[in-house]
C-alpha cells in the first residue's frame, strides 16, 4: 500500500529525514512514535505530498508521490488525513465539511454525499451536530468530525498526524475509540502518536524515530517486550512511567 | 473676518449663466463621485483579490510579480498616478493608441479617474487579501489539499472564504477611502463633488454653505458604505468563530 525507500529531506542544510525506509501493507495499523523533532510528522506529511522530499522514493498504491507528473489531488483524494489541530473548515457547517470534497472532487450528487456523510457522522456519534459549525464543537468532537470527513472520500489508507495531542485529556478516549473501531474494521492506518495504549491495543507494527531516522521498525510485541535500541527504551520508560 | 452673509437658499438659486440651479451642480457632482468610486471599487476588488492570491501561492515568479505590482501602485501618490495615466501614458504608447486615448476615448476624465483609482486601490486590497490568507492556520491549506482539492479549489473553498471574513474591517475602510479619494480626480478635470463645490464657491462666494453641504454628502456616502459592509459582515459571520458570537 505504502512503501518508502531511503527518503531523505532537508530544510536548507538541516537534514530532517535520513534514509527512511519502511512499508505499510494493506490492513496494517502502524504507529509511529518518537521524541518531538524526530521527524515523524514530517515523514507522514511526505507520504501525502504535503511536504516535499529531496531523495528516495515514496509509493502509495503503486503511484510515485515524488514524481513531478503525478496527479497529486487524485492521489490525495484516496488518502485520508487527520491533523493535530483538526483543521475543519470553520465557515462550513459540519455536514458541509463532510460533503464539500465528495461533491467537488468525486462529483457525487448532493443527496448521495449527504446520505453518506450522515452515516459517517452517526458512526462517530455526532449525527445530532450536523447543522452546527466547527467552532461550536469541543476539540474531541471536532476531531471525530475530521475523521468522518476523511472517511467520506472512501480512502484506501488513513494517515493520522498526532490526532490526540491537541486534545484535553478527557477527550482523548472518545477519539481513540473511533480510531480503534476503524482499525478493527480493517482500515489501513499510519498513526503518528504517543498513545501507547492505542498502539498496544491495535497496532500491528511500531516505528520508533529519532533525529530523522527510523530507529526501530518492529512488531508491537517485540517493541513493547524488548525494544532493542537504547534510545527507544529510554523514550518508553519516560512516557510509560506516568 | 468681515461680515459673512449666510444664505442657505443659494442652492435653489439659478446659476448665473442660466439653466441650472446650484443644488443640481452638487447632485451631478455627487453622481460622478459615486459612479467613479463604485466602478473603481469593483475593478479594485477583482484585481486586488487576484494579486493578493498569487502573492501567497507557492509559485515563485507569480508571487514576485504580485509583490512588484503592489509596490508599484502603493508607493506612488494617487495624484501622481492620475497625472501619469492622464498626461504621460498617451505619449508613451504607440501613436495610434495614444491618439485614441487623447481624442476618441469616451469620457476621458471619468475613465482615467476610474482606472487610476482602481489600480491604486487594488494594491491596497491585494495587501489585505494576502494578510487575510496568511492569517489562517497553515494547516488549513494542507487540510484542503489532503481532501483532494486542487490548489485553485483550496483557495476557492477553503482559504478565501475565511480570509475574506477576516479582512472585512480593513476592506470597509478601503471602500470608504475610494469615495473620498475620488476627489483627487478634480485635478484631471472630472466634475465630481469637490470640483462642483469649488466651482459653486467661485460663482457664489458662499463657501461655507457650499462646502458644508459637500461635506455632509461625503459623510452620508461614506457612512452608507460603512453600513453596507457592516451588514455583509453580519450576514457572513461564522458561528463559534471570531465576530460570530455577537
Amino acid at each position: 500500500m505504502i512503501t518508502l525507500d531511503s527518503v531523505s529531506k532537508w530544510y536548507g542544510k538541516f537534514q530532517v529525514l535520513t534514509d527512511c525506509t519502511t512499508a505499510v501493507n494493506k490492513g496494517d495499523v502502524v504507529v509511529v512514535c518518537g521524541p518531538s523533532g524526530s521527524g515523524k510528522s514530517t515523514l507522514i506529511k511526505c507520504i501525502n505530498a504535503l511536504e516535499p522530499f529531496q531523495k528516495g522514493s515514496i509509493f502509495v498504491d503503486g503511484t510515485s508521490v515524488g514524481r513531478a507528473k503525478t496527479d497529486l489531488p487524485k492521489l490525495r483524494s484516496k488518502v485520508g488525513m487527520v491533523f493535530q489541530h483538526f483543521e475543519l473548515f470553520p465557515h462550513l457547517s459540519i455536514i458541509n465539511n463532510l460533503t464539500i470534497a465528495p461533491i467537488k472532487v468525486l462529483k457525487r450528487s448532493k443527496d448521495e454525499a449527504i446520505e453518506n456523510a450522515m452515516q459517517l457522522l452517526d458512526r462517530v456519534g455526532l449525527k445530532s451536530q450536523a447543522q452546527k459549525f466547527p467552532g461550536q464543537l469541543s476539540g474531541g468532537q471536532q476531531q471525530r468530525v475530521a475523521i468522518a470527513r476523511a472517511l467520506t472520500m472512501d480512502p484506501i489508507v488513513m494517515l493520522f498526524d498526532e490526532p490526540t495531542s491537541a486534545l484535553d485529556p478527557e477527550m482523548v478516549s472518545e477519539v481513540l475509540d473511533v480510531m480503534v473501531e476503524l482499525a478493527q474494521e480493517g482500515m489501513t492506518m499510519m498513526v503518528v502518536s504517543h498513545e501507547m495504549g492505542f498502539a498496544r491495543k491495535v497496532a500491528d507494527r511500531v516505528i520508533f524515530m529519532d533525529q530523522g531516522c527510523i530507529v526501530e521498525d518492529t512488531s508491537k510485541e517485540e517493541f513493547f517486550g524488548s525494544a532493542r535500541s537504547e534510545r527507544a527504551q529510554q523514550f518508553l520508560s519516560k512516557i510509560l512511567s506516568h | 473676518m468681515g461680515k459673512y452673509n449666510w444664505n442657505w437658499n443659494i442652492f435653489f438659486e439659478e446659476v448665473a449663466t442660466g439653466g441650472e440651479k446650484y443644488y443640481q451642480w452638487l447632485l451631478s457632482g455627487l453622481g460622478w463621485t459615486v459612479a467613479t468610486a463604485l466602478c473603481a471599487w469593483v475593478i479594485a476588488l477583482i484585481l486586488g483579490f487576484l494579486v493578493g492570491v498569487i502573492r501567497t501561492t507557492p509559485i515563485k515568479w507569480l508571487s514576485i510579480a504580485g509583490d512588484a505590482y503592489v509596490e508599484l501602485f502603493r508607493n506612488i501618490p494617487l495624484i501622481v498616478q492620475m497625472f501619469l495615466w492622464f498626461f504621460v501614458l498617451p505619449d508613451l504608447l504607440p501613436q495610434a493608441a495614444g491618439d485614441w486615448l487623447k481624442q476618441d476615448m469616451p469620457l476621458p476624465e471619468f475613465t482615467t479617474a476610474v482606472v487610476s483609482l482602481a489600480f491604486f486601490t487594488s494594491s491596497r486590497v491585494a495587501e489585505q487579501v494576502k494578510t487575510g490568507i496568511l492569517a489562517l492556520p497553515r494547516g488549513q491549506r494542507n487540510a484542503g489539499l489532503a481532501v483532494g482539492f486542487t490548489l485553485p479549489q483550496v483557495y476557492r473553498y477553503v482559504l478565501l472564504p475565511m480570509a475574506f471574513r477576516i479582512i472585512i474591517p480593513p476592506l470597509t475602510s478601503e471602500f470608504m477611502n475610494v469615495f473620498k479619494n475620488s476627489s483627487v480626480a478634480l485635478t484631471i478635470g472630472l466634475l465630481e463633488l469637490t470640483a462642483q463645490a469649488r466651482q459653486m464657491n467661485e460663482y457664489t462666494f458662499q463657501g461655507f454653505e457650499t462646502f458644508t453641504i459637500a461635506t455632509v454628502l461625503y459623510v452620508i456616502v461614506s457612512f452608507t458604505a460603512n453600513r453596507l459592509m457592516a451588514s455583509i459582515e453580519y450576514r457572513v459571520r461564522v458561528p463559534g468563530y471570531i465576530g460570530g458570537g455577537r
